[in-house]
This record gives structure tokens, sequence and C-alpha cells, in this order.
């Protein structure tokens, strides 16, 4: 007996609850993929971050209705199809964005924050005025709903699973883009050294305008993804920002590898505190530690060595 | 240093025209009712003046002065609250004598740090210097370490969302989500008939003007120019021997307290204060309001306070759907075609007109033009 | 309560509804249209309200931008579908209502603003509004201290009775003890598991749920509470696997209602077996839009109403709410509750003869209305309504189906003695 449980029930918890953070974990990891690609690349910060994802939302809503109405037949793989179209949609978005918006502000960082914050603004109320005030329900395929009972206690939700290989899938394909393509090793060049990058003959600004793209496309696909596990409309993407933020700054900016380590430490120490307490005091306690230890080490976990 | 060289001379008709308009003209023509509005207002005012220090002037972008305009205004609300809470105001409750809200959580007395809240004398220096202090904290961990821009931001931004959700869940201790409401009196004096909205304006904006004179002291003194020195390049006036975290924290400190005062202001003239002005939302709202004015002008900051709301006003009563369409392209608007917003219109197209008109003038818009910081000093 | 007192209560209870149905015909309250030349303006207006020989002007104030306008969206349907019926039945006092809507923006200070430009500028003989208790406590002291008149359609978490409110939402003593009641008699539950978004409303509402349930000599068996906006549920849901509770007791809100619901499909809890059986005050059929109907399948709500609710009045309501609004549109508790308000207030001025706020607060106690769509409600002399409280299971196609009803209408009671 361990406290008030038997010896079986406290190990089974504690494998529920290593999988609970390790759901957190990819989650975080997804969230905030997408804004360190952006923020570590451009130093841009998109407070419209959260709206590109709920953009990805939408999308995996209209295709159910699509599916259900015209191929019901094919409806158990339509959240592929779906994620697909959320992620160049939203990319298209980002692509356009970057066009019309952000490559005038490269220069004065703190801008882009104010202007990406317009620019929620105005998708939110665009998501409010097209797509109706109220939240939306995405349907699912059956074979996404339900758990895989393994004790009497231990269950794995389906859906976690499948959250959690997408997150591996993605980190995967961004690790290989940026590590191994052409176009990867470009857009370090340009990270590393934007003027000698230009000079060796990389098109420095196409490099942006994609790697913009990338990052709210790969937000398009996070935001799919959430809608099985929490909620689509107009404002839901208010509710990921903080944490997102948290998450690129606290891994150190220009670090994927950073950003992977701080979307564990912080969602291990939230779901091992949430356990012991109550919801809010666990976010609080969280918040604060990550802000503290960030103003101990405002780089963050870890940094790029580079010539500023 | 003498007070008439604070401003230069188009720089006091600037201060005096604002101060003609806030206190002749708009009582002599608005109702008492859009009056006590342009007072609320006003007091998204006083954070605006603090953010063109700190980071027009300074480049300290804060996005969580909503923490300190949320600490004025709750230190206000809580003597107000208790001095509304008089034991037979509140005979129905199983404790007369405490807020309602703590009764109804179950607190049987008074927290003791509610206590000084009962003299106003202390309450006053609180709303100053409790901010303050958090400031203080804030700006000597992150400035001591150098950390500044995008991250002080973000890590500003965290710290209102922490402060947010710490304020609605302690509710038997601060009024939770719906905040401290019911605020009827100070020291006796009932503050929401009209006379109290009038005098309360008038307080206000004295307060304002006084504030913006001291933010103007800060900007024409040599701090103010090692101030601009620090945000273009930080590293030389390092090694200057300046020592520069010191004065990040030193004006951090006073932007904060500046909002606090708005705070303070705000919970008098709208009778409550609730968690909804503490978070990031009105945090970033603020940090608008000072772009649209023109994040290096002083005067800007309060024309700016006043167009944005007075424009998030009338769009929400004209086209409550469309007013987040136009509050957004507003923002994008001016940070893309107006980085010094409308005081940078000012002083790039109407004022070399007004020089040509007044040819006394000329002196004057030159030297502006030469202090003017060129756009491209606006990148870090 | 004691059971003594609970059997003098309802005999009145059924006394009165009796007598209040022999007195009005239901048809009347459509029908019988008063004609404005035998209530000269000067005489029912004499204290400056808009109100014109034929006309009179009220006030609808919910958010219709930000955070709040997805769930208010339905009462300010509810409100002007109910206020072109009355006004399509012969108006108030033979005069036709106009309104003027304004927008809370879902921000407690503009809230404040809106109701004073209403009731100062405007003259409004009424406001129907509000929807979270933040705004209504900022807004109070404007409706306090200009005398207007509120008719607030939200369940809340009671603790406030103001002679300037009409409150036609049930307050937490209503909704909570019939529903633990209901569950701990016919369900044999003997142990909660309380569940809630961090504020004032689940905060208050478990501490009365949690006392009542002592008083039954049952067992609270964790209390928790998230944020607002919290998107992450899987901890508490692994407590609750491990307290293994008979009951969760759940008050959660907003967008968090729809991860929480997801993640506990998702963690294997089907709630269709009731073990544990999932109990909720705020998930109307409304939210279940957003949650879908497939992951709450099984869940019980404890309120007043439900869209499915077979009487006359109910069908009658559904059918004309579908007409106005469109067909798919669903209506839940609050909707309905903000249906009431516009009727009410008619029928407390038909009553008093007079827009006067005094008077028509005057004429309110102990007015009956037949009609409700949830069926016979009564002002009680505090500002709430008695009503009825009803337990629905939540059905696949986001539907509840009534499972249970109270015999008796049940007395509002905002400041309940030993529950606080």
């Amino acid at each position: 007996m361990i406290g008030d449980y038997t010896y079986v029930e406290f190990s089974s918890i504690l494998a529920m609850q290593g999988f609970a953070g390790l759901s957190l974990f990819s989650v975080f990891v997804l969230m905030a993929l997408g804004l360190a690609i952006i923020f570590g690349q451009m130093g841009v910060i998109n407070m419209a971050h959260g709206e590109f994802m709920i953009l990805g939302a939408y999308v995996t809503y209209f295709c159910s209705l699509f599916f259900q109405e015209y191929l019901p037949s094919l409806f158990g793989i339509y959240f592929f199809i779906a994620m697909i179209l959320a992620f160049f949609v939203s990319g298209a978005l980002g692509v356009v964005v970057e066009w019309l918006m952000i490559r005038h502000l490269y220069k004065r960082p703190l801008d882009t924050l104010l202007a990406t914050w317009g620019l929620s603004l105005i998708l939110q109320q665009f998501y409010r005025s097209v797509f109706g005030a109220r939240e939306v329900g995405v349907t699912l395929p059956d074979w996404l709903l339900g758990s895989i009972s393994l004790t009497d206690i231990i269950d794995v939700p389906i859906n976690g699973l499948f959250v959690m290989a997408i997150t591996l899938t993605i980190t995967l394909g961004v690790a290989f883009i940026m590590y191994k393509s052409t176009w990867g090793k470009q857009i370090r060049a340009v990270v590393q050294n934007r003027t000698m990058a230009g000079a060796v003959g990389i098109n420095t600004k196409m490099v942006d305008r994609m790697t913009y793209g990338l990052g709210c496309g790969i937000a398009g696909v996070a935001g799919s993804a959430f809608t099985m596990i929490g909620s689509t409309g107009p404002t839901a993407g208010q509710l990921y920002i903080v944490d997102t933020f948290l998450v690129v700054v606290f891994g150190g900016a220009a670090s994927l590898l950073g950003t992977i380590a701080s979307a564990f430490t912080i969602s291990q120490a939230q779901s091992t505190m949430e356990f012991f307490m109550s919801g809010s005091t666990a976010k609080v306690l969280t918040l604060l530690t990550v802000v503290g230890i960030l103003m101990l080490r405002p780089q963050g976990l870890f940094t790029l060595k580079i010539r500023r | 240093m003498n007070i008439t060289r604070l401003f230069d001379r188009s720089e006091w008709l600037g201060f005096a025209a604002i101060a003609a308009i806030l206190l002749i003209l708009f009582p002599s023509v608005i109702d008492i009712f859009r009056l006590n509005l342009v007072g609320k207002y006003l007091t998204y005012a006083f954070v605006a003046v603090g953010l063109v220090l700190c980071w027009g002037h300074g480049g300290i972008l804060s996005l969580g002065q909503g923490i300190f305009f949320g600490l004025g205004g709750y230190c206000m609300a809580m003597f107000l609250k208790l001095e509304a809470s008089t034991p037979e105001n509140t005979s129905i409750q199983s404790t007369p004598g405490i807020p309602d809200f703590m009764d109804w959580n179950q607190l049987t007395e008074l927290p003791w740090w509610w206590e000084p809240f009962n003299s106003l004398a202390f309450t006053i220096v609180a709303i100053i210097v409790v901010p303050s202090i958090l400031a203080f904290i804030i700006g000597q961990a992150m400035f001591q370490r150098r950390v500044g821009g995008v991250y002080f931001a973000i890590i500003t931004q965290a710290i209102a969302a922490i402060l947010t959700i710490l304020i609605v869940g302690q509710q038997g201790y601060t009024g939770g989500i719906n905040g401290i409401t019911d605020l009827r009196t100070l020291l006796g004096w009932d503050i929401r008939t009209d006379s109290a909205k009038y005098i309360l304006y008038f307080v206000n904006v004295i307060l304002l003007l006084g504030v913006v004179m001291i933010a103007q002291f800060v900007k024409v003194s040599k701090f103010g120019r090692l101030l601009v020195a620090m945000r273009d390049k930080e590293d030389r006036v390092r090694f200057s021997g300046y020592n520069v975290s010191d004065f990040k924290v030193f004006i951090f400190c006073l932007a904060a307290a500046f909002s606090a005062i708005g705070g303070a202001m705000f919970t008098l003239q709208v009778g409550f204060m609730s968690p909804s002005f503490v978070g990031i939302v009105p945090s970033i709202e603020m940090v608008i309001f000072a772009a649209v004015g023109g994040r290096l002008s002083l005067f800007g900051a309060v024309i700016g306070a006043l167009l944005v709301n007075f424009a998030k006003t009338t769009f929400s009563e004209t086209f409550p759907e469309l007013w987040l369409f136009a509050m957004g392209g507003l923002f994008i608007a001016v940070v893309m075609a107006f980085p010094n917003g409308l005081a940078g219109i000012y002083s790039t197209y109407v004022k070399p007109l007004i020089a040509r008109i007044l040819p006394n003038e000329q002196k004057a818009a030159n030297a502006a033009q030469a202090t003017k910081v060129p756009t491209k000093a606006l990148a870090e | 309560m004691t059971d003594e007192n609970s059997e003098n209560k309802m005999n009145i209870t059924r006394r009165h509804m009796l007598a209040g149905m022999a007195s009005i015909p239901a048809l009347a309250m459509m029908g019988g249209a008063l004609k404005a030349s035998d209530y000269p303006t000067a005489a029912v207006n004499t204290s400056g309200l808009a109100v014109t020989d034929d006309t009179v002007t009220v006030g609808i104030l919910h958010s219709i931008t930000g955070t709040m306008a997805i769930s208010e969206t339905g009462s300010v349907q509810a409100e002007k579908l109910a206020i072109e019926q009355i006004n399509a039945s012969g108006g108030v006092l033979g005069r036709q209502i106009e309104y003027i809507q304004e927008d809370g923006g879902s921000d407690w200070p503009t809230f404040a603003e809106k109701a004073k430009k209403l009731l100062v500028q405007d003259k409004v003989a009424s406001v129907m509004g509000c929807w979270t208790s933040a705004s209504r406590k900022a807004v109070l002291p404007v409706f306090e201290q200009y005398n207007g008149m509120l008719y607030y359609p939200t369940f809340y978490e009671g603790l406030e009775q103001s002679p300037n409110v009409i409150y036609t939402g049930q307050e937490a003593t209503q909704q909570i003890i019939a529903g633990i009641d209901w569950v701990s008699e016919t369900k044999d539950a003997k142990s909660f598991f309380l569940l809630g978004s961090d504020y004032i409303w689940p905060r208050t509402s478990n501490k009365i749920a949690r006392k009542h349930i002592e008083k039954l000599g049952h067992k609270v068996v964790g209390e928790e509470y998230y944020p607002l906006g919290h998107t992450q549920f899987n901890s508490v849901i692994n407590k609750i696997k491990l307290r293994k509770p008979d009951v969760i007791y759940a008050i959660v809100v907003g967008g968090s209602n729809v991860a929480f619901y997801k993640q506990l499909k998702a963690a294997g809890i089907d709630m269709t077996k009731e073990s544990p059986l999932l109990l909720t005050i705020s998930v109307t059929e409304d939210e279940i839009l957003g949650i879908g109907g497939e992951n709450i399948d099984g869940a019980y709500a404890c309120m007043k109403y439900f869209q499915s609710l077979d009487n006359p009045n109910n069908m009658e309501f559904v059918k004309a709410f579908k007409e106005r609004w469109g067909d798919e549109i669903v209506i839940g508790d609050v909707t309905q509750a903000a249906y009431l308000g516009p009727w009410l207030w008619k029928m407390a001025v038909e009553k008093a003869g007079s827009f006067d706020v005094d008077k028509v607060r005057e004429a309110s106690p102990g007015l009956e209305f037949n009609k409700a769509p949830e069926g016979y409600v009564r002002i009680h002399e505090n500002h709430h309504l008695w009503s009825k409280t009803r337990v629905g299971l939540a059905k696949p196609d986001g539907q509840y189906e009534l499972v249970y009803e109270t015999a008796d209408l049940v007395e509002p009671d905002p400041f309940p003695e030993g529950y606080q």
C-alpha cells in the first residue's frame, strides 16, 4: 500500500500519468514547432499563430462535413486528407501574409508582434462572421474514438496515440527538411548570416517567405490535430498562445532541439504537479517556474551561437 | 532645470492645446456621460505615456502594463471596498464588516494584508509603491542578465497571465473573476454622482498633465538622451561606463508607477476593478494606444489613447460586428505605414506647414527634425 | 430546509399554480391586446422613459463580439423573438416594442458603459441582457443608481438579490439540490468528484453541492478547479479513475468543456455505462454543438429547460424559434430563460398599468406566466423565478431526453442558510 492506494493502482496511475505527460508533451511540440521555426528563423513574433491553428481546425471541420455528405465510404480516412489540406491552406495564408505584411517588418521584430496581433483580431472576426460565433463540433471517424484497455485501470486513448504519431512524423519531417534538404541548408545559412547567404546566391527573400509558410502550415496541422482533443471556435486559438510562446522562449529561440526539450520539461512538470494539486495551482506554479528560470537563464535551455 | 525650458515653444503650444481641450473644451461641450467615458479613456493614457518612455525611448516593450494598471486599480478598489463594507451596510452577512465576496467565501475576518487599506494615506502610497516594487523585481532580474526585446515582451506577457489566474483563483481575497464591485464612497464622498464624476474627471486630467510633465522632464534630461542611446546602441553606452541595467530598471518602474496611477483613477471613475484589466489583451491594447499616438510622442500617447478608445466605442455602437476588423486594420496600418503614429504624421506633414506660416517657428521645427529618430533606428 | 417547511411550500405552490391557470386562459396572453388610447402616455410614463403614443423602447445588452459571443447569441435571438411575438400580439399597453441593441463586447466596463447609455441617453423602459456574473456585477450599480430594470437570463451562483434585476434563470440551489437528490435516490450514488472551471460560479455551486452531499451522508472524494480556457484534462481524468467516484459532478465551461468531454471519452470513460455517472449543470444544448453529441452521450444534465420538453408551449416556442432563426439552431436553458424576459416585463407593465420602473417592480412578485416553454413559472418576492428542476440524459443527436422533473416548483433561495 502506498497512501490510500494499492501497489497495482499506484503503478497504473504512474503509467497513466506518464502517458498524460507524454500527450501534453506532443501537444506542446505540435503547437510550438511552427512558431519556433518562424521565430527562430526570422525573429518574427507571430501573435496570430493561434488563429492559423484554428484555420486548420476549420478546414478539418469542413472536410468532415464534405466527406459525410459526399464520400461517406471514405470517412474513415478523411482526417489524413484534412490534415494535408490544413497544411496547405494555413501555409498559403502564411505566404500571403508574409508577402503583404511581414516582409516589410523584418527590421522591426517588436512591430511584427503588434501587426500580427492586429492580424489575429481580423482573423478572429473573419471566422466569427463567416463560420458563426458558436463552436463547431468535428465528427471523428470511429477508429479514432475510444481507447485501448491494457488493464482495469490503464486505458490508452487512441487519439492521444494518434497525436503523438503526428507529432513524431512532423518533427522528423521538419528535422529532415532543416538538416538534410537543400532548402533547409539555405534556411540555416540565412539564419546564421543573412548577408553572406545572399552573397553566395541564396534567394533570402524566397527562403523567408517559404519558411513563414512552412511555420504557418505546421500550425494548421496542429490545429487540425487538436480538433480531436479541444474546441474549434473563432477565439479558441487564444487559448494556446501563452503556452506556445513560453515553450518556444524557454527552449531557446533558434533551436528546434531546445523547443522539444522545453516542451518536454514544461509538460512533465505541469502534469506531475496537476496530479498532486488542483489544476489552477499547478498551472500558476508551472508558469512561475518557467518565468523564474527564464529570469536566471534568459537565453533559454539551448542556444545557437550566432554572430549578431 | 528651468521649467520654461522643459518644452520648446511648439511643445508648449501642444501642451497648452491638450490642456485646453481636456480642461475647457470637453467639459463644456460633452455631457457628463460621455465626459466620464473620456475620463476612462484618459486613464489608459497614463499607461501609454509610460510606454512612450520605456518602449519608444528606452526600447523596452512590455506586454504586461496591465499588471501595474491592475495593481494600482486593485489597491484603490480595496480601500473603497473596505469603506463600503461598514458593519451597517453589510449587516445581512454572517460576518458583518468584511467585503461581501469574502463573506460568500467563508472568510470570517479580514486578511491581514487587507487591514492597512483602511487608511487612505497608506492606499495612495501603495498605489505607487506596490507596482513599482514588482516592476523593480522583474526589471532587476531581467535587465541585469541583459534580457531584452522580444524575450522581455513575452515574459511580461506570461506574468500578466499568471497574475490573472491568481486573482481569479483566489476569489476569497480578490473577488475572483467578478472583481471588486459596487464601490460607493471615498471618505464619505459619493463617487457615483454626476458632480463627483466632474471632479474626478478634472483630477484625472490634472494628474495626467502632471505625469506628462514628469515624463517630459525625464525625456529632455540627460537621462532621456542616454535612454535613446541605450535603445539604439546599448553596448556603446555600457562601454562608456554607464550601468545600463539600472537605467532600464528605473524607466520600467516609472512606467509602472504611471500605469498604476491610471489604474487607480480608473477604479475611481468606473466604480469597479476586475481581472479583465490585468491580462494579456488589455496589456497589448495599451501598447497599441501608444503606437497609434506615436511611440515617441508624449502628447501622441494621450491622443492615441483617446482616439482608439473613441473609435472602439463608436465602431462597436455603429457596426458591432465589424469593429474587430477595424481595430485589427488600424493596428496593422499604424505599424506598417506610420511607425511614428499620429505624432509622426504631424511632424512630417503638419509641422512644416505651420513653420512656413509662422516663420519664427522655423528654427524650432528644424531642431525637432534634427532630433527626430529616423525610422531605421526603430530597428533593434 | 426541513421537511415540514418544504411540505408547506409545496402546498402553496400547487394552490397558486391552479389559481394561476384558472385565472389566465393561455390564449388571452397572446391575443388580448390592449389599446394604447386607454393608457395615455402621460399616465403610464411619469418618469421620462422612452415611451410614445405607439411605441416603447427597451434595450438588449449582450456580447456579440469577443469570447462570450458564442454563448450570448442564443439569448439575443430569444429576446428578439419574444419582442416580435409581443408586437404581433398587440404590443405592451397597446404600444409596439422597439429595441436598441448594444454590444457588451465580452468586456465588463463596456457593459457598464452601455448600460448607462441605455438608461441615461436612450431612457429605455427595461433592459434584457448580460450573461456572465461579472458583467451583471458590473452593470448592477448602474441599474441601481439610475433605477433601471434588468432581466437577467443565466443560471448563476446566487448570493444576490437586487430590486433592479429579475433573474429569469435559476440560482445555484435550485439547480443543484434537486439534481443531487435525484442522483443519490435513483442511482444510489454515494461518492462524488467535484470538478469545475476556476471562477465564482463553479466554486460557489460546488460548495453548495458539497454541503448537500455531506448532509445526505455521502462522500466527496475530490474537488478540482482548472483555469478558464484550460484544454488539458488528462491528469484529472486519471485522478477520477483512481478515486472511482459514483458521480463526476462537472461544472466546466466554455472551450474547456469541449476539451474535457472529448478527453474523457478518449480515456475510456463511457458515460452511457454510468460508472461513473456524469452529472453536469453547465452543458446546455448550445454547448453540445461544440462538444459533439457523440462525445457526451450518456451524461446527465440538471437544469430547468431542455429543447426536447414535451409540452404544447414548448412545441410552439421551438417551432417559432426555428422559423425565425433557422432549422439548424438549438435552444438551451439560458436561451429559454432569455425568452421569458420580455414576456415577464410585458405582464408586469400591464399589471401595473404603467411603464414606470417602480411600479413594474411592485407588480412583478407573484406574476405568473403560463405560456413559458418550460411550463408555468412565477416570480418570487426575491425576484427569482419559482421553476421546476429537470434532469436530462444527453443523446448522440445533441438533445437531452427528460428523465426526471421535480413534482413541484422549486423555491429560489439566493442566500441559502446552511449552504454558505
